[in-house]
């Protein structure tokens, strides 16, 4: 709680506050960041052999390998979350299935199985991107501010 | 060689999130979108590019590629069309990532039940 919020409260709140502060668990930052170190890694590794696999049986080439790598590990994702393993590997690691595209698609689908009992339009489409949503809109609208600098910079400031 | 550079990148990408939520106290999508906002900036200045060559599906697999990809998109339609390519091209080269989501999404939801 910042401390604008805490002058606010009452005496005895802002007591409970700090008595509340001292007995928290403290996170075990680094032995998660070596969980999610070994779990990302090994999903991106996943994901080389996936990129490696359409660079030599399809013709793709290494720029464009990325595209079909991501929608493979998003099926492999859809797999583990409809059987609920995807929950306990994030469990364990954190940040480590949360930051690669598998992450992404968890949220979309999880959601999707999630708010299907809410009927299928407004339920699953409407719920789908719910938490997702956030991503692709600033996503979206960041690298419309970055093209758009960058293009001016490239048009007119002849870079 | 590459394999491990797509691991050890991928994995430092993976930690950053993790400092993110553990260090900062931010919540999942937070992160997710600074992560986002981050891999567009950095393809922005031209740095995402080599980092991709370097460290193959490391940096590609990460969320942070998904901005990349759409000022990539952005920027080869704006070498075309100018300034209206920003925004038409937008979703040239991320349309895997969002339409594999969106479509196996509702297979997952056809698929399976919810649950608890």
């Amino acid at each position: 709680m910042s401390d604008k919020k805490k002058k606010k409260l009452p005496p005895q709140a802002q007591e409970y506050q700090s008595f509340q502060q001292d007995r928290e668990v403290k996170r075990p930052i680094f032995k998660n960041c070596i969980k999610a170190f070994l779990v990302g890694g090994t999903i991106c590794l996943i994901g080389q052999c996936i990129t490696t696999f359409y660079i030599y049986f399809f013709d793709f080439t290494e720029q464009t390998a990325g595209n079909p790598t991501v929608a493979t590990l998003i099926f492999i994702t859809m797999l583990l979350t409809g059987f609920g393993v995807y929950d306990h590997i994030g469990q364990f690691a954190g940040a480590g299935t949360a930051v690669p595209v598998t992450g992404f698609g968890n949220a979309v689908i999880s959601s999707a199985i999630e708010h299907r009992t809410e009927g299928f339009i407004l339920g699953v489409g409407g719920s789908m991107l719910k938490l997702a949503g956030p991503v692709i809109v600033y996503g979206v609208f960041s690298a419309f501010i970055v093209a758009l600098i960058k293009t001016i910079l490239i048009q007119w400031g002849g870079l | 060689m590459i394999f491990l550079w797509s691991f050890i990148i991928g994995g430092l990408i993976c930690v950053i999130g993790q400092i993110m939520f553990d260090a900062f106290k931010l919540s999942p999508a937070h992160t997710l979108t600074t992560l986002v906002v981050i891999g567009a900036v950095l393809d922005g200045i031209g740095l995402y590019e080599p980092l991709i060559d370097f460290a193959g599906a490391g940096a590609t697999v990460p969320i942070t590629s998904f901005g990349n990809s759409l000022v990539h998109g952005a920027m080869e339609e704006a070498e075309k069309h100018g300034l209206i390519g920003v925004v038409t091209g937008m979703f040239e080269v991320t349309s895997s990532g969002i339409s594999a989501a969106i479509i196996f999404g509702v297979i997952g939801a056809l698929l399976f039940r919810p649950k608890g």
